[in-house]
């Protein structure tokens, strides 16, 4: 291979003034995190909401909980984002969009908003799995008792369905923040972001991307670590998690 | 207090309850038994509401059960309800599987709630496992803590479905001799099992169900000595057989 | 409010939107789903197959591949084609290589690690019992697969594979951060070049969300019948 190795090239300053190419990086690793865990954190509020209605026997409630999923689902992100990010300010009254558009970092607001409702219905299908894996007798026990509908799900349903869906929910969190980088169309400079405009200044390719490639598999090793010690922290004795 | 008078229901179009009309005295013990799909459980299920039925009327203790304005909650409070598979709460310990209920519905305080529960796991006499978690009992110990946690809301009738029927033989009678001294303590208790020895050591009356209907509702010496119906012969001599 | 618009713009792009951009957004589903297939069942056998270095090698592929941003992974293959081109050709400078074959590259390497990891799932799901039965009766270790493991697998994660596969129909649509005129393309240049951005998004999102709608549709169908049989 003809290509020109230059490892030394991470210490080099970068001609955008910011520091050297690493530090470019690792501003860019920053965002990401930043990005994944505000979208995260939307993904897990709508979705447990929206995988309850699910679960619901309200006709009704089933029926807005299966639009709502139906619609993130069958919607490229990047369509999603670009909705949002160039769509929704022209369709909204004139201010309002006016105002959208004059917003500072309008992109990693569009993003964690956007990623955050695309992934809340992949929660929300997680969150209906896990309550219709515990036997129908739980529901039926606590409301026995005289709990409110509220109250079962509170206090019976939805403690134990979270501890169940915890793996899926760990690969989601990950899915979270790959699915950052798709916001890089709408001008959001995160590690992939960082890697492609180092590349572009320094013609460095293969090694802002092997950069950004490390990073990310520490992030991943980091995330799947943590959730393992919560997973450990929070699991009922006698019960095998993940059953 | 309980009193079940032409009560219907239907699953689509399956019929599981067909015009059903019984009741249940203060302090009386009702055996319900019959062949399995009869719909035993789904009788006692109406009692506290846990199934919907279309037509006829169940009145608990003066309060009418199919009635909208009911505050549903609230009469499930005080009806006790065991189940088949125990349905503890795993994520709970056995106390707080206890407290739960009688702090959420019923409002005491968390001393309080302790203290009933550590008394009633001592009367069903598991108190050295109150700090333990369902899945670490076993079965038997586990329907025990299931039957107390039913009596810490302090219930004006308990409701057994099929309570021993998901336990290994050599406990079986641990939770029987449990519901015995229930029985005798003059608790009003509507027991779905084939355990017909706790029926004759126990039950004041026996309710014969099958396909949805009730066939027979006698006083237990009239239904061991001579039941009236074929279905009922049937059933006793299959399950007495052995 | 939507008196401004003009949604003629549609009309006038129809036939480069579907004979340019859809026709390559499919062809490169279609192909990308077919090798990713072959080369994902490659992956599940090393994994499956006992041989500690095959099923290592084949993990650690599964693993990176899992772990990347498919944004950062078009990237990758993006630059790196050429080079494994020149490897390939013995050529003495990396060789050229079109937007079409750098896509479908890309996109056959990374789903093969999701499709393996299904694939490694619906044989796992078969309970042990199985294939001991099959063998009490004399059947053989290829006979067993053949005849009473594989055909119960194929049934389990045929759904799973479908769902995959219109995930990756969806995920085509990333090609655009190469400025590729796929559907996505086809329809963000004519927007751009006509200034009708809302008009073209959002007849594209409608068109992306009615493809999948049907097709998830016919997988639950597919699922339904499949656990009916069952």
């Amino acid at each position: 291979m003809n290509y020109h190795w230059n490892w030394r090239i991470f210490w080099e300053p970068a001609p955008n003034g910011t520091g050297t190419y690493l530090d470019m990086l690792l501003s860019g690793l920053v965002l990401t995190i930043e990005t994944a865990i505000c979208a995260w954190i939307i993904a897990l509020v709508f979705g447990s909401v929206i995988g309850v209605l699910r679960t619901l026997p309200s006709k009704t409630a089933s029926r807005i909980g299966f639009g709502y999923v139906e619609f993130f689902r069958n919607l490229p992100l990047l369509v999603q984002l670009f909705i949002w990010f160039f769509v929704l300010p022209e369709i909204l009254p004139r201010s309002w969009g006016l105002w959208l558009k004059q917003m500072p970092n309008a992109p990693f607001y569009t993003a964690a908003i956007g990623i955050g409702l695309f992934m809340s219905a992949r929660v929300a299908e997680q969150t209906r799995a896990g309550i219709n894996s515990l036997p129908r007798g739980q529901k039926l026990a606590a409301t026995a008792l005289g709990l409110t509908t509220a109250q079962a799900y509170r206090y019976v349903l939805l403690p134990m369905a979270f501890r169940i869906i915890m793996p899926p929910l760990t690969s989601e969190f990950l899915s979270t923040i790959k699915n950052t980088s798709v916001a890089i169309t709408i001008g959001l400079i995160e590690l992939t972001g960082e890697a492609r405009a180092m590349q572009e200044f320094s013609f460095q390719v293969f090694e802002a991307f092997t950069a950004a490639t490390v990073l990310y598999l520490l992030v991943n090793i980091v995330v799947v670590t943590a959730m393992r010690l919560l997973e450990r922290a929070i699991a009922v004795p006698g019960y095998i998690t993940g059953k | 207090m309980i009193e079940i008078s032409h009560v219907d229901k239907w699953y689509g179009g399956f019929q599981a309850l067909k015009d059903c009309t019984t009741s249940v005295a203060k302090g009386e013990v009702v055996v319900v038994c019959g062949p399995s799909g009869s719909g035993k459980s789904t009788l006692i299920k109406c009692v506290n509401a846990l199934e919907p039925f279309q037509s006829g009327q169940i009145i608990l203790d003066g309060i009418k059960v199919n009635d909208p304005k009911t505050d549903l909650p609230k009469l499930r409070a005080r009806v006790g309800m065991v189940f088949q598979h125990f349905e503890l709460f795993p994520h709970l310990k056995i106390i707080e599987n206890l407290c739960l209920a009688q702090e959420k519905v019923l409002g005491r305080s968390h001393d309080e709630a302790m203290a009933k529960g550590a008394k009633l796991l001592d009367r069903v006499g598991l108190k050295e496992q109150a700090r333990k978690y369902p899945a670490e009992l076993s079965g038997g110990q586990q329907q025990r803590v299931a039957i107390a946690r039913a009596l810490a809301m302090d219930p004006i009738a308990m409701m057994f479905d099929e309570p021993t029927s998901a336990l290994d033989p050599e406990m079986i009678s641990e939770v029987l001799d449990v519901m015995v001294d229930l029985a005798r303590e003059g608790m009003t208790m509507m027991v779905v099992t084939h355990e017909m020895g706790f029926a004759s050591k126990v039950a004041h009356r026996v309710i014969f169900m099958d396909k949805g209907e009730i066939v027979e509702d006698a006083r237990k010496t009239d239904f061991f000595g001579s039941p009236r119906s074929d279905r009922a012969q049937k059933f006793l001599s299959k399950i007495l057989s052995h | 409010m939507f008196a401004s618009f003009d949604f003629d713009v549609i009309g006038r792009s129809l036939g480069y939107l579907f004979f340019d951009g859809m026709t390559f957004t499919l062809t490169l589903t279609g192909l990308a789903a077919l090798g990713g297939l072959i080369f994902g069942t490659l992956l599940a056998l090393m994994r499956l197959s006992g041989l500690k270095l095959l099923g290592w090698i084949a993990g650690l592929y599964v693993d990176l591949m899992r772990s990347l941003p498919l944004v950062l992974v078009i990237f990758w293959f993006y630059f790196l084609v050429p080079y494994i081109g020149q490897w390939l050709t013995g050529s003495s400078r990396p060789i050229r290589v079109g937007a079409f074959t750098s896509s479908l590259v890309t996109f056959v390497m990374f789903e093969a690690a999701y499709f393996s990891e299904i694939m490694r799932a619906g044989i796992q799901s078969i309970s042990k019992g199985q294939p001991m039965a099959a063998q009490a009766l004399g059947l053989t270790y290829s006979q067993t697969m053949r005849y009473v493991v594989l055909p119960q697998a194929f049934r389990n994660m045929l759904p799973v594979l479908l769902t995959q596969t219109i995930v990756l129909f969806q995920d085509t649509s990333l090609v655009y951060v190469l400025s590729i005129p796929d559907f996505l393309g086809a329809a963000s240049k004519v927007a751009q070049r006509d200034g009708r951005l809302v008009e073209m998004y959002l007849f594209a999102a409608a068109v992306y969300f009615a493809i999948s709608c049907v097709a998830s549709f016919g997988v639950r169908r597919l699922q339904a019948r499949i656990a009916y049989v069952h």
